[in-house]
């Protein structure tokens, strides 16, 4: 039945019958059933022994689905892995949702789905529930995921979430070059056709992180910078609050490409997601030997201490640029378009 | 990236920054007529490198800015028309008009796609015969002449459904309204690129007339801290005059090659500058010869009357008159996300680069 | 206004269009506004078009002055 790599998703494999049956058994539970036993039940029946649990929900919309480094299958694991490890949970459970157009490749969705399979078992993590609906042509641009995610809060971080503990002097630290995913898809959108050889930094950053918490008293606060960038990450971090950022432009980790793209279509690369990038706010005293760990796994390996907290300019973030000037960094309006001016 | 890179050196900015603190005297107030200019000088930092005795005005540089409002309502009317593809640079999408935006129209369904280049909207127009394919056309002496290139080509390849709504404009006419008008200035940092098309003629009556020097300067940091160095020399030598500072950029004949085809194309004709009012011979309308790709010939609608909100005083800031501090509207009701005028809208107007750049 | 961006020209095709490198990253623009372009030429691109060459030797002579200048200023001391 589905061997034509030719065939697509049509209206019935969405209406509950035999088709949606075969699509279910022969797409989805053949790349996340595995290392998974039991009968197919309306729930996912989990144990968790903790009351402690992190909760996480996204939904990707991404266009074009497949772009260079990665597709929506694989941001839709990161990101929502991304989300609970920030709050310094351990991700352990996922569900996934598709909205799929009628008309999509089965070879497509089959290849997202394996690749969500091998990103989950990378980061350690199940894909226990899930839900398929088909929707009219139109109705959608091909595939929407939402993903929700669970895990259970370590010891010693409840405060990270809020970052109720952050003061003047702790430092700022991102795990490599900016902008690197919102380059990569923008540049092959429709009319930009920028070629280059950027990749979405797609990542799951648990491994990582996990490696960070034994100090985590000591963590102030970390956030990954997807939408709106770092720029927001930081602007978010300081609104009404009694103290302020100082943020250093020459220390940001930057990849050449990026920048060239980034200056041929008038883009702000701190304003520009990225998908494996974790901004943490830490002690000073703890701040070389978050460095050090970050250095020591592939992916953070360009590791840098950005910026400090400050007293003064509360609520604000202060860019000391690249040429030696001051300036502000404000919030993100709307979309970065791309500009003549 | 070569020919970026470098005029970002800190080393050499603060040098400049030094050479310009030691030799700058008496107090001076220069103005920037480019709105790249203005994002560079916010987005750098530039100000907080100067002496207190520089005053930096930014001037009516930003097309976004000085476009009418009767501009964007009468390109959101040729949005509504069903056999219409509107093509734009992102820069219009949010500007607003009497009660809506290119950006609100599309979402209620307007097919308004935004481009790069004219190079993109001509793809467009030859994948969809069936539809009429209108280039927003906007920007100074450096966007013309590739809005004119494109024209160009579509009359080569009888391109029938291409056509452009033209907005563009020319320099002079408003820098030398700013003088006329009584505006004090000691210096004019003249756009880079408009005068590596135009070259610096265009710019001699400002020392020869009123005594107004113009230096033409790039848009790195390097470039303006230069330019701004070479137009303090003049004041404290009392020595008025054009020069060039762009110079791997700008020939003193610019490019003629492209003001050849940006007068093939385009006529110059009187048009309405926000802020600055009607001004003669300072806008750019296609020429008779190539009439078949001017959309306000070619397609006729009716657009809805334009109303400016009286506490807007873009006018006054678009001719460095006021500093978007003193709007009263400014940060309270007219932000980035609530825009009143196109002033904040733009991310190279004045209000809008102050709201996002200004400690 | 005028965001124009020096990029480095690498491949001249047919119908007066190159392809410009800026950092890693091509594009195709037009050539209609510059005549003779050559591969290698640096030229500023705005928006899909080259509007100018780059004068290399102008550019060398422009880093030149200012980098003597900057010599003849006293030690900075960079903070941070």
């Amino acid at each position: 039945m589905m061997n034509n790599k030719n065939d697509i998703i049509i209206m019935d494999h969405g209406s509950g019958g035999r088709l949606s049956q075969e699509l279910v058994q022969n797409v989805f539970v053949k790349n996340f059933g595995q290392n998974q036993s039991g009968p197919m039940t309306d729930s996912a029946l989990l144990n968790i022994s903790s009351t402690k649990i992190a909760m996480t929900t996204d939904s990707y919309v991404v266009q074009p689905i497949f772009f260079p480094g990665g597709n929506i299958g694989k941001l839709a694991v990161c990101g929502t892995v991304n989300d609970l490890s920030v709050v310094g949970a351990t991700p352990l459970y996922l569900s996934c949702g598709f909205i799929i157009e009628e008309g999509l490749l089965i070879s497509d969705l089959e290849q997202i789905v394996k690749t969500m399979a091998d990103e989950a078992k990378k980061s350690g993590v199940k894909i226990v529930t899930g839900d398929t609906k088909v929707v009219e042509r139109g109705s959608c641009d091909k595939l929407f995921i939402n993903t929700s995610g669970i895990g259970v809060l370590n010891e010693n971080c409840a405060h990270i979430a809020s970052g109720s503990n952050i003061k003047s002097g702790d430092k700022i630290i991102i795990n490599g070059p900016i902008a690197d995913h919102g380059m990569a898809v923008i540049s092959i959108r429709n009319g930009l056709e920028v070629e280059s050889s950027l990749e979405s930094d797609c990542a799951s950053l648990n491994k990582m992180i996990a490696k960070t918490l034994k100090y985590s008293k000591d963590i102030r606060f970390m956030r990954d910078a997807t939408r709106g960038g770092l720029a927001t990450v930081l602007c978010e971090c300081v609104e009404d609050k009694p103290f302020g950022i100082q943020l250093y432009e020459d220390s940001i980790p930057r990849n050449e490409t990026v920048q060239g793209v980034c200056e041929l279509l008038g883009f702000d690369p701190l304003y520009v997601a990225n998908e494996g990038k974790v901004v943490m706010i830490v002690s000073t005293e703890l701040s070389g030997k978050i460095l050090e760990i970050m250095k020591r796994d592939p992916l953070g390996k360009d590791a840098s201490i950005i910026g400090e907290v400050s007293a003064s300019n509360e609520g604000l973030v202060v860019v000391e640029t690249e040429v030696g000037g001051k300036r502000l960094l404000s919030m993100l309006t709307g979309g970065q378009l791309p500009r003549i001016c | 990236m070569k020919y970026i890179n470098e005029y970002r050196d800190k080393k050499l900015v603060y040098a400049l920054s030094e050479e310009i603190k030691k030799v700058s005297k008496k107090a001076v107030r220069f103005m920037e007529v480019c709105g790249g200019h203005t994002v560079s000088i916010h987005k750098f930092g530039l100000k907080s490198l100067l002496p207190e005795t520089i005053t930096l005005l930014s001037g009516p540089g930003c097309p976004v800015c000085v476009s009418s409002q009767q501009y964007i309502n009468k390109a959101i009317a040729y949005s509504r028309l069903e056999d219409v593809i509107i093509t734009s640079f992102g820069d219009l999408l949010r500007v607003p008009g009497t009660s809506s935006t290119l950006a609100k129209e599309k979402a209620k369904g307007g097919d308004i796609r935004v481009v790069y280049s004219p190079i993109d909207a001509l793809r467009i127009a030859r994948l969809h015969p069936e539809k009429k394919v209108i280039f927003l056309g906007i920007g100074f002496e450096t966007t013309a002449p590739c809005i004119a290139a494109s024209i160009k080509q579509a009359s080569i390849e009888g391109l029938a459904n291409y056509f452009v709504y033209s907005t563009h404009k020319v320099m002079p006419p408003a820098m030398t309204a700013i003088i006329t008008e009584g505006i004090l200035i000691d210096g004019y940092i003249c756009p880079g690129h408009v005068s590596a098309i135009t070259g610096s003629s265009i710019y001699d009556l400002y020392p020869k007339k009123f005594k107004v020097g113009a230096v033409i300067a790039g848009f790195e940091p390097v470039d303006l801290l230069q330019s701004i160095l070479m137009l303090v020399k003049q004041i404290e030598n009392d020595n008025p005059m054009v020069e060039i500072q762009y110079k791997r950029a700008v020939k003193q004949k610019g490019n003629e090659k492209a003001m050849q085809l940006l007068n093939e194309i385009f006529t110059l004709r009187d048009d309405v500058w926000r802020g600055l009012g009607v001004l003669i011979k300072s806008g750019l309308g296609i020429s008779k010869k190539y009439e078949k790709f001017d959309a306000e010939k070619m397609i006729q609608v009716t657009e809805e009357p334009s109303f400016e909100n009286p506490g807007c005083i873009c006018g006054d800031i678009l001719k460095g008159l006021k500093t978007p501090n003193e709007c009263p509207l400014f940060r309270k009701v007219c932000t980035p996300v609530n825009p009143i005028g196109a002033c904040m809208v733009s991310n190279e107007g004045a209000c809008g680069a102050y709201f996002k750049y200004a400690v | 206004m005028c965001l124009s961006i020096p990029a480095k020209i690498t491949k001249i095709k047919e119908g007066n269009i190159a392809v410009a490198e800026v950092g890693g990253a091509s594009r195709e623009i037009g050539l209609d506004l510059i005549e003779d372009a050559k591969v290698g030429e640096y030229v500023l691109i705005h928006t899909g078009y080259a509007i100018e060459k780059i004068d290399e030797e102008e550019a060398m002579e422009t880093m030149k002055w200012l980098r003597e200048m900057a010599e003849n200023l006293p030690d900075h001391n960079e903070v941070h």
